[in-house]
């Protein structure tokens, strides 16, 4: 007889011997769980007299939520925005390979493309929750084709876009459909980005600014149109300069409107963006911090020459190359190598890490009532982590979905 | 009546739990024989909280077949509020130990019928059969629970309104503002704690000197509420060396004296050594 059955009769788990992060402070506190929410014990013992049905040890873990990583191209050999039958069977791999990463949900992300691509892939992939199956789907994050030729980055030239009806027609014609679209990143320099802008916000799309020339106050204008995610800092856009500091000054901007935030991404990988960058950033704008991979076909797989699509690439290390040169392909970075990687460059505390691939994505893209927190509530998507922040154990609504092999 | 002089808090803390340890293992409690223990807030317990559930990770004692009543909660203040006593109870006891919900109680403050609480409250202590060991804490006027100066010696459960500086010492905890605070409580009556076959009463720190000889010093008085159990036929006082200042020399001379033999009421039971 675990709990009032006038409440619920589903089982109860309590995570003990674990310190969980809650408040921004890991707390020596026994994690409580059921139907996938976590619970307040709290209000069990007095309000339903229950108890736990069954206690999991966790031998001195640190328990955060599970990362959540909204900027991701694929990997172990598969590339999202590469236009198949079965987009759903490539989705579905990274899904599952990335658990082990403590990642419990993911923007799968599509570069610049064609309309016949979006048209083709978007339809497969509904937003979905995870499970032993994967982690979940949160949404696309469509990055491109609305942005600058200038820094169009590794984006293909030919399928640029701009908006010439000046509003969601454009969009659609691209896109085909939004309906399972979390995230657009755009340049907000382009003409008529405004009402693109707003109309995004309106229907709960995060507009992310990137791939950009833009100076400061277009990225202000556009912040405060409702744009609040800078896609991949430093990188595609415009370096920062001391009378115009372009999209990196949003960091100390002071035309941010009341009560809102900015959030950045950043590839934590020690190669994309460098340590001495990331700690400008880290320390202009902590509570901003996102950390993404961005991570390419090649992330996960072994080291030594794979062939994806029309390209060779050599693995090394944490560089992935075009082989035969020194041209860097993309991040092969895994979201728990970021964390740590983060945590040693930057200086900050293990909670900073932590929420940087928790806590902040889930601000970003209004979730926080169910994710990136261990709040009451919420989605017991956790992470389970020995102290220098190896991942141990993953867990998708209360279940256990990853488990290291000892 | 025993008093017991420890040289500091932490001692005088983990004396107390260890009486509160072995009265439990001595009653060997089970599914038909509940052990009945009173319990107080506030910060004098914390300590002994803190040793008791030390010694029930340690495996020394379980609360399995343990009945809680606990002395007093506001009026009023939402449960959850971090400074409602079940908030208290919860964070700083229950939910580090093996007791099960319904074998604790504590006043309901937000009751509709607040009378009709505190008289369910008397009889659920009746039927546990009455309270083994009411431990407790006493207030710088000498208040037990939130019977406060002037509370009738045979006062039973009821609500009670707080005296000003109750209630001007609590505003530390509600944001400094005193229209925040609690101006009424729910509490058992001097009257229940004498009914417990056993009472403890933890005193620490100088600026409770004055209480600690006003109750055993000086004559019954319902001015200090804790007097009263200078008529109780098994009463502990546990108190630290500061507590001690206002008192004779004599006393303190003569108490520190039965120390050797109070002591063994504290030494680990036979059944618990390794």
């Amino acid at each position: 007889m675990p709990s009032n059955k006038s409440v619920s009769d589903a089982p109860i788990s309590q995570f003990t011997n674990c310190w969980i992060l809650r408040e921004h402070a890991l707390q020596r506190e026994d994690l409580w769980v059921r139907e996938g929410k976590i619970l307040d014990p709290e209000k069990l013992f007095f309000d339903e007299q229950g108890y736990a049905d069954q206690q999991v040890d966790c031998e001195a873990s640190i328990i955060a939520p599970g990362f959540i990583d909204v900027q991701i191209n694929g990997g172990y050999g598969v590339d999202f925005s590469q236009p198949s039958e079965d987009v759903t069977a490539g989705v579905s791999l990274v899904a599952k390979k990335i658990l082990e990463h403590g990642v419990t949900s993911f923007c799968p992300t599509l570069v610049t493309s064609p309309p016949a691509v979006y048209h083709k892939v978007l339809p497969q992939i509904k937003v979905h929750n995870g499970g032993p199956h994967g982690a979940g789907v949160l949404g696309f994050h469509l990055e491109g084709p609305f942005i600058s030729l200038e820094k169009k980055g590794a984006h293909p030239e030919r399928y640029l876009r701009t908006f010439r009806s000046g509003g969601i027609e454009d969009l659609m014609e691209a896109y085909g459909s939004l309906d399972n679209v979390a995230m657009v990143t755009l340049a907000p320099e382009l003409p008529r980005t405004q009402s693109v802008v707003r109309e995004l916000c309106q229907r709960g799309i995060t507009v992310s600014l990137g791939h950009s020339v833009a100076n400061l106050s277009q990225a202000e204008d556009a912040v405060q149109h409702g744009a609040s995610f800078i896609t991949h800092l430093f990188n595609a856009m415009l370096p920062f300069h001391h009378r115009d500091p372009g999209i990196v000054g949003l960091l100390t901007s002071d035309q941010i409107p009341g009560g809102r935030t900015v959030f950045y991404g950043m590839i934590a990988d020690g190669i994309h963006t460098n340590p001495a960058a990331l700690r400008i950033a880290h320390r202009a704008h902590p509570s901003g911090l996102v950390l993404v991979t961005d991570g390419i076909t090649a992330m996960g797989l072994p080291p030594g020459h794979h062939t994806l699509g029309q390209q060779v690439i050599e693995i090394q290390g944490l560089h992935a190359y075009v082989a035969g040169t020194k041209t860097l392909s993309g991040s092969i970075a895994t979201m728990d190598m970021c964390v740590q990687h983060f945590k040693q460059a930057s200086g900050c505390s293990v909670e900073e890490a932590l929420e940087a691939a928790s806590l902040h994505p889930a601000q970003l893209l209004g979730i926080s009532h169910k994710k990136g927190s261990l709040d009451y509530g919420a989605d017991a998507d956790l992470v389970l982590l020995d102290d220098a922040l190896n991942i141990r154990a993953t867990y998708i609504s209360g279940e256990e979905v990853w488990r290291k092999q000892a | 009546m025993k008093l017991i002089i420890l040289n500091d808090y932490e001692q005088a803390s983990e004396w107390a739990a260890k009486y509160i340890r072995n009265k439990i293992l001595h009653f060997k409690p089970g599914p038909n024989k509940f052990f009945t223990l009173g319990l107080p807030t506030g910060s004098t317990p914390l300590g002994c909280y803190k040793k008791l559930i030390e010694y029930y990770k340690n495996g020394e004692i379980s609360f399995e077949f343990v009945k809680t009543f606990n002395m007093d909660e506001y009026v009023g203040l939402p449960r959850d509020h971090p400074e409602s006593y079940h908030s208290f109870m919860w964070n700083n006891f229950f939910k580090h130990i093996d007791i099960r919900a319904e074998n604790t109680h504590i006043l309901d403050g937000n009751a509709a019928d607040l009378q009709a609480e505190c008289r369910s409250f008397e009889e659920k202590i009746a039927e546990a059969g009455g309270i083994e060991l009411f431990v407790g804490g006493i207030g710088p006027d000498g208040h037990i629970a939130f019977n406060e100066p002037g509370s009738s010696l045979v006062s039973r459960t009821r609500v009670k309104t707080l005296a000003k500086d109750t209630i001007m010492a609590n505003a530390r905890f509600f944001d400094g503002k005193l229209s925040k605070v609690p101006t009424m409580a729910l509490t058992v009556g001097v009257g229940t704690v004498m009914d417990a076959k056993e009472v403890l009463i933890l005193i620490t720190g100088a600026h409770k000197a004055f209480a600690l000889y006003k109750a055993i010093e000086e004559g019954v008085n319902h001015m200090w509420t804790v007097s009263a159990f200078q008529q109780h036929p098994q009463t502990v006082f546990v108190c630290d060396e500061d507590a001690t200042l206002e008192l004779r020399v004599k006393t303190v001379k003569y108490f520190k004296g039965m120390m050797h033999v109070h002591n063994r009421l504290v030494e680990t039971p036979p059944s618990q050594q390794k």
